[in-house]
């Protein structure tokens, strides 16, 4: 029999460690992942093997743990495995291995250790109604904990969508007035970070946490926090499908034809059009695994507005763009060319109208 | 079938004869469908914008698809497709095609019968008579007909309702790929009843709110294609004709101009004049 920590029934097909190789490897898939050269991922690398690995505190509140556990299952490379090595988990309460007393004990111990260092990953809506009861841990609501964590942060990460603007615990009638981190937190001139999805791609976190660490600084951010890394653009704008919807071929009904070809998902209220990620370019969990790879349309989970609020059948909004206007551009230059050869065509004319008479009159000279 | 030189000159002395009577024999009363008319029906509020239809239309007419890069407007290689009005408040799609009048300009203006409103109402282009003077894209009030300026024998191409899949007992392509019945085909009647129901049921949906119009229940004297629009018709590039048929207006420039022969006299009297002239100065010049 093998050795037991090399062996895929117990660990779950994870290798427990990574050669030098693989590591390397998996920094620059994390740097590249994130549009960082490869010599950036290089110094990941570094960075991690001489130690200096940022000390991260993890905070779960109102959510499936989606968002951990996919980041854990990733699978090639191991990021499972990686993570741990890049990174400091001083807190999890997914991963803890203590208890109780013990790991609040730990949470204490890390913020000190490295108050103001430390990034804050938050994991999770954060309910308010009725003093923000509904959620509490150590007998402190979601609310305490978190403001008192982040004051001692570097940076807050806000990652998935229920942490990002409230997700699935904020959908209608929202009993518990959940909201996002970004809205507890806005008085505090923290920055945070949202990285939302359901679950958020799990190398846009680790990209972002390594920029940071690596190089000190924080990727660009649009106005609602999100690196314009990878969500500046929306799905439909590179989706494997869209050479479909621009021959306007769809699937109407799940199984019939045009869905067993592969086509646009559009017609089945796919929110591609109006949802910003890059799942089209970094496929989920890297095995193509996300809803339009499986020919389920996007139902736009990382969207506010859409995600968790608009029907999964509705149409989603088209950029305008896509569509030619009304009156079409079709250029000056063809008018402008009728206008010369008017003008050629009447000189040539003139010309041999005043020839003709010369002519004329040379012949009745001679 | 088609056209000897022996036809031609008859058929166009013919038209020469009926020119001559002048414009006044334009009927005058409000055109009338054919009893076996069909239609479509174009609910802008109902479109998604999905372009099913201009592919569809492709391929049920054989014309090149452009996969990435789709057409911008109609073209000698895109008989129908999807535009998009937008404003502040409001966001409309419209399908862009031939509007198949019940008094088309583009008939009138064909001085030699390709283009005519053949079976079913459906104005049909015929390349064995066509000869290429696109009075036809300068008559229509809608912009419609289209020439293929990039080859060497061009076609007149315009929305012919798939003639070819209507006498097959099909339906258009356009019609029958819309997800979401933004467009349908059906007789002309039962169409236009079915237009009238929807205004009736849903006054506020269509435009103008209160008391919609149906755009071709009587615009440009009617025609066989309708639209429903949320938006003012205007702003989806369907001009604002009045009941005045489409026809009309071009019958009485093309007519007008051989009213009494008129034109050919000038003509002909002009050239006549400059040959006279030239030739008494040059006989004078050698005499």
């Amino acid at each position: 029999m093998g050795d037991r920590e090399h062996d895929p029934r117990t660990t779950g097909g994870l290798q427990s460690r990574l050669d030098r190789r693989d590591f390397v490897k998996a920094c620059m898939a994390a740097a590249a992942a994130v549009g960082l050269p490869a010599t950036v991922g290089l110094r990941f690398a570094e960075a991690a093997a001489a130690g200096l690995k940022p000390s991260v505190i993890w905070l779960h509140f109102q959510e499936c743990t989606g968002c951990t556990e996919s980041l854990l299952r990733t699978s090639h490379p191991d990021v499972g495995e990686l993570i741990l090595d890049l990174i400091s988990l001083d807190y999890c309460e997914t991963l803890n291995a203590a208890a109780g007393h013990q790991v609040e004990a730990a949470l204490h111990e890390a913020i000190e250790k490295n108050d103001g260092k430390f990034v804050c990953v938050v994991e999770g809506a954060i309910p308010t109604r009725d003093n923000g009861i509904y959620c509490q841990i150590g007998g402190r609501t979601a609310q305490d904990i978190l403001t008192d964590v982040a004051s001692h942060a570097a940076a807050v990460i806000a990652i998935g969508s229920c942490a990002s603007w409230g997700g699935i615990p904020s959908a209608d009638p929202n009993p518990t007035g959940a909201v996002g981190a970004p809205e507890i937190l806005k008085g505090s001139g923290k920055p945070v970070i949202t990285i939302p999805g359901c679950p958020a791609n799990p190398y846009n976190l680790l990209g972002t946490v390594l920029q940071y660490v690596t190089l000190g600084t924080l990727p660009a951010l649009d106005d609602l926090g999100r690196p314009l890394f990878a969500y500046a653009r929306v799905i439909h704008e590179d989706c494997p499908r869209r050479p479909h919807f621009d021959a306007g071929r769809f699937a109407r009904q799940y199984g019939d034809e045009g869905h067993r070809l592969g086509h646009c998902l559009y017609a089945l209220g796919c929110k591609g059009p109006e949802t910003h990620a890059n799942c089209s370019l970094l496929s989920f969990g890297e095995v193509g695994a996300w809803p339009i790879g499986i020919g389920h349309p996007c139902f736009g989970c990382t969207e506010q507005a859409v995600g968790f609020r608009k029907p999964l059948h509705a149409a989603a909004e088209l950029p305008a763009d896509a569509y030619p206007p009304i009156e079409p551009e079709h250029g000056t230059s063809a008018t402008a060319w009728a206008g010369v050869a008017g003008l050629v065509g009447g000189a040539l004319l003139g010309a041999g109208f005043v020839a003709s008479k010369k002519l004329g009159e040379t012949e009745e000279k001679s | 079938m088609s056209t000897t030189r022996r036809d031609l000159i008859r058929g166009l002395a013919a038209g020469g004869a009926v020119a001559a009577v002048g414009a006044d024999a334009v009927a005058s009363e409000r055109p009338q469908p054919p009893a076996d008319a069909v239609g479509m029906l174009y609910d802008a509020t109902r479109c998604i914008g999905c372009r099913a239809c201009v592919t569809a239309c492709k391929k049920a007419n054989n014309l090149p698809l452009e996969l990435y890069d789709p057409p911008e407007d109609l073209s000698g290689e895109t008989k129908n497709i999807i535009k998009v009005y937008e404003d502040e408040n409001t966001r409309s799609y419209v399908k862009a095609q031939c509007m198949h009048c019940l008094d088309p300009a583009c008939t009138r203006a064909c001085m030699i019968g390709s283009l005519q409103k053949r079976e079913h109402g459906i104005v049909t282009w015929d390349p064995s008579k066509c000869i290429g003077c696109r009075y036809c894209q300068v008559a229509c009030p809608f912009q419609i007909p289209k020439f293929q300026w990039e080859t060497n024998n061009p076609k007149i191409v315009k929305c012919e309702m798939c003639l070819h899949l209507i006498k097959g007992g099909g339906q258009p392509g356009c019609c029958e790929a819309c997800p979401v019945g933004a467009v349908i085909y059906g007789p002309y009647q039962e169409l236009l009843a079915d237009a009238r129901g929807r205004v009736e049921r849903h006054p506020d949906r269509y435009w103008p709110q209160g008391s919609p119009k149906i755009y071709g229940e009587s615009d440009g004297g009617g025609t066989q294609v309708l639209y429903l629009s949320a938006v003012p018709f205007s702003d989806l590039g369907l001009p604002d004709l009045g009941e005045e048929p489409a026809g009309h207006l071009a019958a009485a420039v093309q007519h007008g101009a051989y009213k009494w022969g008129i034109a050919p006299v000038a003509l002909y009297g002009v050239l006549a004049a400059a040959v006279w002239r030239s030739h008494r100065s040059s006989g004078t010049g050698r005499d």
